[in-house]
């Protein structure tokens, strides 16, 4: 039997599949189709300070391999998942990561305090990367003094694995990787969804009612593995990858890009069972090329002779 | 609720009505769950990923006995194209049984109100409403006489009333113009097609203080109100047509 099992600083995962906030609701919306208790772990939906209704419709445009939406945070706010959602968790044998989201660095704290008392959640994504919001998500992941005050605010508060969500419309990722290190952070995610718009020709209007919105899927992909590369060079803290992966060949490329664990976000839509499938392909990878541990793969990347702009790197 | 499933079923028919409609029939190994009017199943269309979402596709007919699920689909786009090139023997995998379907309210009489491909779950719910010792009325909406189909099916349920926009069958015009509204006396109506049409039909049953539910379009992602993106403002709200719909009763909506 090969060791799947992986490290987010002090958090352990019992393998690296896990599933991307806003694409799993909070799990259950899923139990028909597979065994959530195979999860390596479960981000949940993001969570708010106060109940959002999101953005007005259309919130969704279909786009070649992959989607545009501008959902908006929609969720009822924090107290409302302590008292509602929290409670059900436990029936499932996984880890529930609490994605934290906010429109104030005031508001990022005090979602972040209160899950900080929740013993059954073990670690918070900080969500510093939402395209879809006027206020916060973006606005504080794109712009590093910042990023970096909301994530050392949430740090002062926060005492177990703080997980730091970054977006990919930035300039530089290891810029701002390195700042969430720096800051506090105990392990990156990324790619958040790429700002995007879809047209209507026809209509001659934007397609979602807030104009633009967040690509996400297989089109991400390549992007989102250069990024997810980056970022593991940059910072020595672990990095979780995520990007149109619907498959386990996708997974374990995350992984050989330098991904401890990787996210499967829109392939959920697509395939409710498809995170299953991903950690059964992976068992079978390591098994057909003979490695022991899953953690082998990480970064494991051969790259061209001469090479130089990241050296290899050893923990 | 009934447990969600996905499961590849057999193509055993791809019938062509006319230019733009066409009904797949469909039978599983097993026997079905249970399916009421109204509800829709996710279609993966391509497994290589273009188009790249599942269709949400209302269903147009059960037939418990053989295993068998029938839908009426419209050619609107890609997605639909590649399915209306579906072949017998071909496979073709669903999620389903999904949404929140019409519900059965007391009194006898019920106009049945839909345009274009909204007339899909218009049977399964005729035949409910039939067996359940009730009156359908069916008053149907076509561009022109080029879309209209063999209605016998809904002829055996109940009358059926056609308008067509040119005129070239039936009545002249939208349903909502149609003389049935103001003479028929119906304890409620149920309707499905183009939102300005159900909204105008909303109005109607509005103003004689009937029942009246109706069957939304938004765009779906996923189909089992994890994604969110098929948000629907309401009296109590933001609801999904994904699970907390399609059917809506319009006392309900904020639109």
């Amino acid at each position: 039997m090969v060791d799947l099992q992986v490290n987010i600083g002090a958090l352990s995962l019992k393998n690296p599949v896990t599933t991307a906030s806003g694409c799993f609701g909070y799990g259950s919306e899923y139990s028909d189709f597979m065994d959530i208790s195979r999860l390596g772990a479960v981000f949940t939906k993001a969570v708010t300070k106060e109940n959002r209704e999101g953005n007005p419709s259309p919130r969704m445009a279909e786009t070649p391999s992959g989607m545009l939406n501008s959902v908006g945070l929609q969720n009822k706010g924090v107290e409302y998942f302590i008292s509602h959602i929290y409670p059900s968790l436990h029936q499932y044998d996984t880890v529930f990561i609490a994605n934290v989201s906010g429109s104030t660095l005031d508001e990022y704290v005090e979602v972040a305090e209160r899950i900080n008392d929740l013993e059954g959640i073990p670690a918070i994504e900080l969500n510093i990367s939402c395209p879809n919001v006027k206020k916060g998500g973006m606005v504080f992941g794109t712009n590093g003094e910042s990023a970096a005050e909301v994530i050392r605010a949430v740090r002062k508060v926060y005492r177990k694995t703080l997980i730091v969500k970054l977006s990919p419309n930035v300039t530089s990722i290891p810029a701002f990787a390195k700042t969430a290190e720096d800051a506090g952070a105990d392990a990156v995610s990324l790619i958040n969804t790429i700002l995007a718009m879809a047209i209507d020709a026809e209509k001659r209007k934007p397609v979602l009612a807030t104009v633009t919105g967040g690509l996400s899927g297989p089109a991400v992909k390549p992007v989102a593995l250069r990024m997810v590369w980056e970022a593991y060079h940059s910072v020595n803290i672990p990095v979780i990858g995520i990007g149109g992966i619907r498959s386990a060949s996708d997974a374990i490329e995350f992984m050989l890009a330098g991904a401890t664990a990787i996210q499967i976000g829109t392939a959920n839509f697509v395939e409710p069972a498809v995170s299953v499938q991903v950690l059964e392909g992976i068992m079978a990878y390591l098994e057909r090329h003979g490695f022991s541990s899953v953690r082998e793969l990480i970064g494991n990347l051969e790259m061209p002779e001469g090479f130089e702009r990241f050296r290899p790197k050893t923990f | 609720m009934v447990k969600k499933k996905i499961e590849d079923f057999l193509v055993t028919g791809n019938h062509r009505l006319n230019t733009e409609y066409f009904v797949l029939t469909l039978r599983s190994e097993h026997s079905l769950p249970a399916i009421f009017p109204g509800q829709f199943a996710e279609l993966r269309v391509d497994h290589a990923g273009n188009p790249f979402l599942r269709r949400p596709i209302s269903f147009f007919d059960v037939d418990r006995e053989q295993h068998e699920i029938r839908l009426l689909i419209q050619e609107v786009g890609a997605g639909t194209q590649q399915l209306s090139m579906l072949d017998p023997g071909d496979t073709l995998n669903m999620i389903y049984p999904l949404g929140h379907p019409f519900t059965m309210v007391e009194g006898k009489d019920f106009l049945l109100a839909a345009g274009g491909v909204g007339i899909a779950p218009m049977l399964l719910l005729g035949r409910t409403l039939k067996q359940a010792g009730k009156r359908p009325v069916f008053l149907f909406g076509f561009r022109s006489e080029e879309q209209v189909f063999d209605l016998s099916a809904f002829e055996a349920l109940g009358e059926v009333y056609i308008t067509t926009e040119d005129g070239s069958m039936g009545k002249k015009g939208m349903i909502t113009g149609h003389p049935i509204l103001e003479t028929g006396i119906f304890d409620g109506c149920y309707s499905c097609g183009p939102e300005p049409m159900m909204k105008a039909i909303a109005k109607i049953a509005d103003g004689k203080d009937i029942f009246c539910e109706v069957s939304l379009e938004n765009m779906m992602a996923c189909g089992i109100g994890a994604c969110l993106c098929c948000a629907q403002p309401t009296l109590h709200g933001m609801k999904m047509a994904c699970v907390d719909g399609p059917v809506f009763n319009t006392k309900e909506l904020l639109w």
